[in-house]
């Protein structure tokens, strides 16, 4: 049987993302399908009924939900270009600083640039703690995962390309050369590497989305 | 060089309790450190310094922290009795299930007992909704791992805490009507003899928990 890959997704999310940068840096064969959130498909919701989210994968038919179960999933089957360190004690590191980010840096970073004004100076500096600690983290590495783009590297490519788009819109300067000079240079090189180039959402787009939002919350 | 392996935690924590599970179950030999949380050692805020917290394990001086994470290297360092299925479906299955343990049931579980009175309620009703579906995972196995007890039932070990939970605080949750399969497995899983020998004792956890109501201090 012909292998079956399928993945239901939406363009802005960096979740949703996150599969299509593993896949294709995989060399996997892939349809998408594009979700809308306010009018989940019967489908989305056949195949991921616990959460209702994006992204799912369907491989053979089978569906797997959330993005680090469906990132473990993918390295396991497919074999080539490694995304997850080979050592099982780097493994577990990764595997620590993927949770860090989705447990708390993301979050920390999308709240704090969204923040009404009494509480925004807590919420930037709850968001500056966690992108130091990153910061201590990457030190003089290129990327998370060493000299190539690893598995924590996709995790985190929310601060590399959806937080600084979103700072900008609303006027956060949360991540900056100065205060995090190798997160800032990280962030670069991140997004402009070949494939992963291609598989960000388009800029201008997601401009418009988060502007819509900033109106909206007025 | 001999094996060293350091485990950092506390006896009333389910988090280390899973760690313990694990390597217990594994037959891996270890050396228990039991942590003060009130005065954490300069060893745990070394090994920790991020999160400060327990469960953790060092294995030949390296730590890892996050008890997934320990049970997923665990799982990876020692062969032997599997934590996690063969078959990488099987084994996203596992991983989504245990995610959704920590993820959602976890803080649904905390702001059932020591939530803002007006939070409870409503926390109550969601973890219901949540139990149910592992409920409705569960169907006819005697474990979540199927005959046998796997990386999923070790996260699960967050019922023990629930149902002591339920008993200092004079709850009525996790009912034989409501949830059959799930009392089952309780009783299955603690009646484990690997299991039981990394539970905390029930009723001293009981009476901990009935002074604790209101502050809490467990780690993850």
């Amino acid at each position: 049987m012909a292998e079956e890959v399928k993945l239901f997704g939406m363009w802005g999310s960096p979740f949703s993302r996150r599969i299509e940068i593993a896949l294709k840096l995989k060399g996997v064969s892939y349809e998408y399908i594009e979700e809308d959130l306010q009018n989940k498909s019967p489908l989305l919701l056949k195949y991921n009924p616990v959460h209702k989210k994006v992204p799912v994968l369907l491989h053979n038919g089978k569906p797997i939900a959330e993005s680090i179960v469906i990132l473990e999933y993918i390295e396991e089957t497919w074999k080539t270009n490694p995304i997850w360190p080979a050592d099982p004690y780097e493994r577990a590191i990764a595997r620590f600083w993927a949770k860090f980010f989705d447990d708390k840096c993301g979050l920390a970073a999308w709240n704090a640039c969204w923040a009404e004004e009494k509480e925004k100076e807590k919420a930037m500096e709850e968001a500056s703690e966690c992108l130091k600690t990153l910061e201590g983290e990457l030190k003089d590495k290129k990327f998370f995962g060493g000299d190539k783009v690893g598995m924590v590297d996709i995790v985190a490519i929310f601060i590399a390309f959806w937080l600084r788009v979103l700072q900008e819109v609303v006027g956060a300067d949360l991540l900056t050369p100065e205060k995090f000079p190798a997160l800032f240079k990280w962030s670069e090189e991140l997004v402009g590497c070949p494939i992963i180039k291609e598989n960000l959402p388009p800029r201008d787009r997601l401009i418009i989305l988060f502007r819509a939002r900033l109106e909206s919350s007025k | 060089m001999a094996e060293e392996v350091l485990l950092f935690g506390v006896g009333r924590s389910p988090f280390s309790g899973r760690v313990e599970m694990a390597l217990k179950l594994k037959g891996v030999e270890y050396k228990y450190v039991e942590e003060d949380l009130a005065n954490k050692s300069p060893s745990l805020l070394k090994y920790n310094p991020i999160h400060k917290k327990i469960p953790v394990l060092v294995h030949n001086g390296n730590p890892i922290v996050e008890s997934q994470v320990i049970l997923e290297y665990i799982d990876e360092t020692w062969p032997g009795y599997p934590l996690l299925p063969k078959d990488p479906y099987e084994r996203a299955i596992a991983r989504f299930w245990a995610k959704f343990i920590d993820d959602k049931c976890l803080p649904a579980i905390f702001k059932a007992f020591y939530g803002e009175e007006k939070e409870r309620e409503q926390a109550v009703e969601e973890l219901s909704e949540f139990l149910n579906y592992l409920e409705n995972e569960l169907k006819e196995k005697k474990f979540f791992g199927g005959e046998s007890i796997g990386m999923v039932d070790i996260v699960a070990n967050l019922i023990f805490w629930l149902e002591a939970w339920e008993e200092a605080s004079g709850t009525e949750l996790l009912t034989r009507e409501k949830f059959p399969r799930l009392t089952n497995w309780t009783h299955e899983f603690v009646s484990n003899t690997i299991v039981k020998e990394s539970l905390f004792p029930r009723d001293k956890l009981v009476a901990f928990l009935r002074n604790r109501i209101g502050g809490p201090n467990v780690s993850k």
